[in-house]
């Protein structure tokens, strides 16, 4: 359908949505470069003081610190078992996937609210009482980008044809474990990162499960930036911008790299 | 051989561990949870008979279903407009306008929020201006209640609805509208009789999709609310993790009727999916029907999990 050309009426419609979804990130970042914003169209005067400030704000980089290395160790461990475990049940285990869309698919029907519910209830008391740690929240985490692991995962598997690949390495007398590190691996790593750097910024942005089960004891950007809000609307708004500009970044590389392998992974 | 199998089951211990600590049985002890009484002992259907009968809980369910209907059908319909829209678009300029859709479905929950309280809150930069220029129609507006939280919510449903829908209209082959035109159908008769029905499976399936992403939506309404509209997310974090008394029950109660509404819904969006793939299986060919899947799931996932 793409012999046609875009009249009056798709252009405007779009020229429409475009400012309607581009607006409130427009504002914000207006706000995070006011020295004051009151009664005018724009602002009268511009400052980079709220972004200095933010900066200076020790207990903003402490947040920023906390987020990623909590993400970055999520990301590993789910790497770590993930890799592994897809790669023995799409090799040999073919059958029981089935089973595992259904577990894939239930972090997508259970929303992160109800999520919270059980694993409070579950480590609150009893043997494993983790409560408001970071184990609880590593986990937590692990089933939240349990989706975007497999899928990635089995993704690349299934476009390397690790099956003949692998069956190829043991013709050629490699033993399995060989034939995963040397041979497997370094074909599917390229779509593994995508996947990895795409759970990255899914748990950067990450709310509700942080703020539930340890947002007393541990700050994330998102608590942090939650917790601000209600003090200082300019300094809000730079902190907010700043991490948008780094979700874009990182998309961009994500977007980047899935082009460069065909659109193996994303499509 | 038994070796063999000995390595393969090994690869699989550590993740069948993560699964049942973090997934399996915390939804178990939630559902437990909702049958148990308050003090802990014995079974009962006391929790759900009390969600059913009190008005409070009651209003919460209705304003969490009301919202999420609301936005969801005027996410769709906008959606769907958009996405024909972009059928139009050269692919260069297509991409151009899914890529800024996608980009801002990353800017959801609190940092949403945020921006809103910025652009329409009690001392929003438009409100404020508005007051100035005496433009009366906004007075009434509020930003903290009903229409406030259906803005924001629409801001979200929308470019997932696009991101969801624009694929489907890529289904519809250029040929069946010249074929149809040379029968003597209008553009009108061709959308009735031909262009909807192939887009109606689509449509439903993204309204689950987006159903559910707006009853479980909990960041952006906590962000813009806090806990003065009673709806059903709200509801259940401040009675699991409140800072006044805590009723893990009532929690579990609520949360295993908000996740029964979401799983139906996604349900239904698996039943769509599998219809739309039988039927355009034909038409589309299959990394095309398998991107589409894989897009829907990616999407709707990362949405999901921004709220």
């Amino acid at each position: 359908m793409n012999i046609r050309k875009a009249g009056f009426a798709p252009r405007t419609f779009m020229l429409m949505l475009m400012v309607y979804l581009l607006l409130p990130l427009l504002a914000t970042g207006i706000y995070a470069f006011a020295q004051d914003w009151q009664n005018t169209l724009l602002p009268q005067a511009w400052t980079l003081n709220w972004f200095g400030e933010m900066f200076k704000d020790i207990r903003f980089l402490e947040a920023l610190w906390t987020s990623l290395y909590l993400c970055l160790i999520s990301v590993v461990l789910s790497l770590t078992v993930m890799l592994p475990a897809v790669f023995v049940i799409t090799i040999y285990f073919p059958r029981w996937e089935s089973f595992m869309k259904v577990i894939v698919v239930l972090p997508y029907a259970v929303p992160g609210v109800v999520a919270a519910v059980g694993l409070i209830r579950t480590y609150s008391s009893g043997p494993f009482n983790i409560a408001g740690t970071a184990y609880l929240l590593v986990g937590a985490y692990f089933v939240v980008i349990l989706p975007y692991m497999y899928q990635g995962i089995r993704n690349s598997l299934l476009t390397v044809n690790a099956v003949e690949l692998l069956h190829a390495a043991e013709l050629l007398g490699a033993r399995r474990r060989t034939a995963f590190v040397n041979v497997i691996l370094p074909n599917i790593w390229p779509g593994v990162i995508v996947s990895a750097l795409l759970s990255f910024s899914v748990l950067f942005g990450e709310f509700v499960l942080t703020n539930m089960l340890v947002g007393g004891h541990i700050q994330t950007i998102q608590v942090y930036l939650y917790q601000r809000m209600g003090e200082s609307g300019h300094l809000a708004s730079a902190i907010a911008i700043s991490y948008f500009l780094f979700i874009l970044v990182l998309s961009m590389v994500l977007m980047k790299l899935g082009k460069k392998m065909g659109g193996g992974v994303k499509g | 051989m038994k070796q063999k199998s000995r390595g393969v089951i090994l690869a699989l211990i550590p993740f069948a561990l993560m699964v049942l600590a973090f997934q399996l049985v915390p939804v178990l002890s939630m559902l437990t949870g909702s049958f148990q009484k308050a003090d802990g002992t014995g079974l009962t259907l006391g929790n759900y008979l009390h969600a059913l009968q009190s008005a409070y809980y009651m209003q919460a369910i209705k304003n969490s279903l009301l919202i999420s209907l609301t936005s969801s059908l005027i996410g769709i319909i906008v959606g769907l407009f958009c996405a024909y829209c972009i059928t139009w678009f050269t692919p260069r300029v297509r991409d151009r306008l899914l890529m800024l859709s996608n980009m801002t479905s990353n800017f959801a929950g609190v940092p949403l929020a945020f921006a809103y309280i910025i652009l329409l809150g009690n001392n929003g930069v438009f409100t404020l201006l508005f007051k100035q220029w005496g433009w009366s129609v906004f007075t009434d507006f509020d930003l903290y209640s009903w229409s406030g939280l259906i803005l924001v919510y629409v801001y979200f449903q929308v470019p997932l609805a696009l991101l969801l829908l624009y694929p489907s209209f890529y289904g519809i082959r250029e040929q069946w509208r010249e074929a149809a035109s040379l029968l003597g159908a209008g553009p009108w008769q061709f959308w009735k009789t031909i262009g909807l029905p192939i887009l109606t499976p689509a449509i439903f399936g993204t309204l689950g999709i987006l159903f559910a992403n707006a009853m479980g939506a909990y960041a952006t309404a906590y962000a813009l609310v806090g806990g003065n509209y009673n709806l059903l997310a709200v509801r259940i974090g401040s009675l699991v993790a409140g800072d006044v008394v805590t009723q893990p029950e009532m929690g579990s109660t609520l949360a295993v009727l908000l996740g029964l509404t979401t799983i139906l819904a996604v349900y239904l969006n698996h039943l769509m999916v599998r219809r739309t793939e039988r039927f355009g299986a034909k038409a589309l060919s299959k990394p095309d029907v398998k991107t589409k899947s894989s897009r829907r799931l990616w999407t709707a996932a990362s949405e999901e999990v921004g709220q």
